[in-house]
């Protein structure tokens, strides 16, 4: 059912485009590799004082507000270069098993990331377990994105 | 020397094992890839500390204090899955021109943390509170973030073999990069 959208998404010019060059491929995913350094360091920061590592003698909440525009920035570069990746081999993706965790997890791993760990970290709640529990989360829901988005290109 | 070296190594059964197995080199290079976002990730953090572009009500030290064992703790792991990725093909990574860059820039990144640790961060505390640090720590930061996007994205470079001493004609200078010797009238 979703496969004739998956084939549209390879017809887009932006998928013939990059399957027409040598070099935008690869530029295109060093600049997603250097987005998922920035997206590691601004979740670590404020997941590992969670739980109770790192930055502790700051707060969540400051940690968290003064991370956020580079938190933003990692995902937007992240999403504007993950998307023509996808687009320009999307077929291949359908059938592609670590495509699909990613896929799935990844929403997740936003939602939970803005909706959940950001209310949690600024309410600055002194229940050591919940904020251990909210990053060990984000750790992992992130941990399975990162992972399963290299695995794309082993499997 | 080297040559002879590397083809020793990449002849032996642990190398040869290694480049074959189904599993465990991408897990291995997986590994080496989200160490990197570990530790790129968190001396980043630091970095925009240093240049004042953030976190500036957080005293430097906190970062150089309670984020560097992270750091470091990356970049152990990243560095030892890095070494078992390029003892499964030793000849092939020392003759890439990506890897050799890759080197040259990680030798930048070196030096700099080893001037900002032995110079600019013994006389943290006289600007420990700064919102924007003082140049030379500033410097280093902005060389750091270089270094390590260089490293980066050279390391994933090296994965394409469009400049391979195999793959000939080359201009001269890629050669000359690469360190191939191309026989003459030969292609």
């Amino acid at each position: 059912m979703l496969l004739p959208f998956f084939e549209w998404c390879e017809s887009t010019v932006i998928a013939s485009t990059i399957q027409n060059s040598l070099w935008l491929f690869p530029v295109i995913e060093a600049v997603h590799l250097l987005g998922l350094c920035l997206l590691g360091g601004s979740i670590l920061l404020v997941d590992l004082r969670l739980m109770g590592f790192g930055l502790t003698r700051q707060s969540a909440s400051e940690l968290n507000r003064q991370v956020r525009p580079w938190l933003l920035l990692a995902v937007i570069v992240m999403i504007t270069t993950g998307v023509p990746l996808f687009l320009s081999e999307a077929i291949k993706c359908y059938y592609n098993r670590s495509f699909w965790v990613k896929i799935t997890t990844l929403p997740l791993a936003l939602a939970f990331t803005f909706l959940v760990r950001n209310r949690i970290a600024n309410s600055d709640s002194e229940t050591a377990y919940i904020n251990a529990a909210t990053g060990a989360t984000s750790v992992a829901l992130w941990f399975v994105v990162a992972a399963a988005g290299r695995w794309i290109g082993f499997s | 020397m080297i040559e002879s070296f590397l083809e020793w190594l990449g002849a032996t059964p642990w190398s040869v094992a290694l480049l074959e197995s189904l599993y465990v080199w991408p897990l291995i290079e997986s590994v080496h890839v989200l160490t990197i976002a570990l530790f790129v990730g968190t001396a980043v953090m630091m970095d925009l500390r240093l240049l004042g572009f953030a976190f500036k009500k957080v005293p430097a030290s906190a970062f150089t204090e309670r984020l560097l064992p992270w750091t470091r703790a990356g970049f152990v792991l990243s560095f030892v899955t890095g070494l078992l990725v390029f003892y499964s093909q030793p000849v092939r990574y020392y003759h890439n021109v990506f890897f050799r860059i890759k080197v040259l820039a990680l030798i930048l990144a070196g030096l700099n943390v080893w001037l900002f640790h032995s110079k600019i961060h013994r006389r943290i505390s006289q600007w420990d509170l700064n919102p924007v640090p003082p140049r030379a720590a500033r410097v280093a930061g902005m060389v750091s973030i270089f270094a390590w996007a260089l490293v980066v994205v050279t390391g994933r470079m090296i994965a394409y073999n469009w400049f391979d001493c195999d793959l000939q004609p080359q201009p001269d200078f890629v050669n000359w990069l690469a360190g191939c010797v191309v026989e003459a009238g030969v292609e």
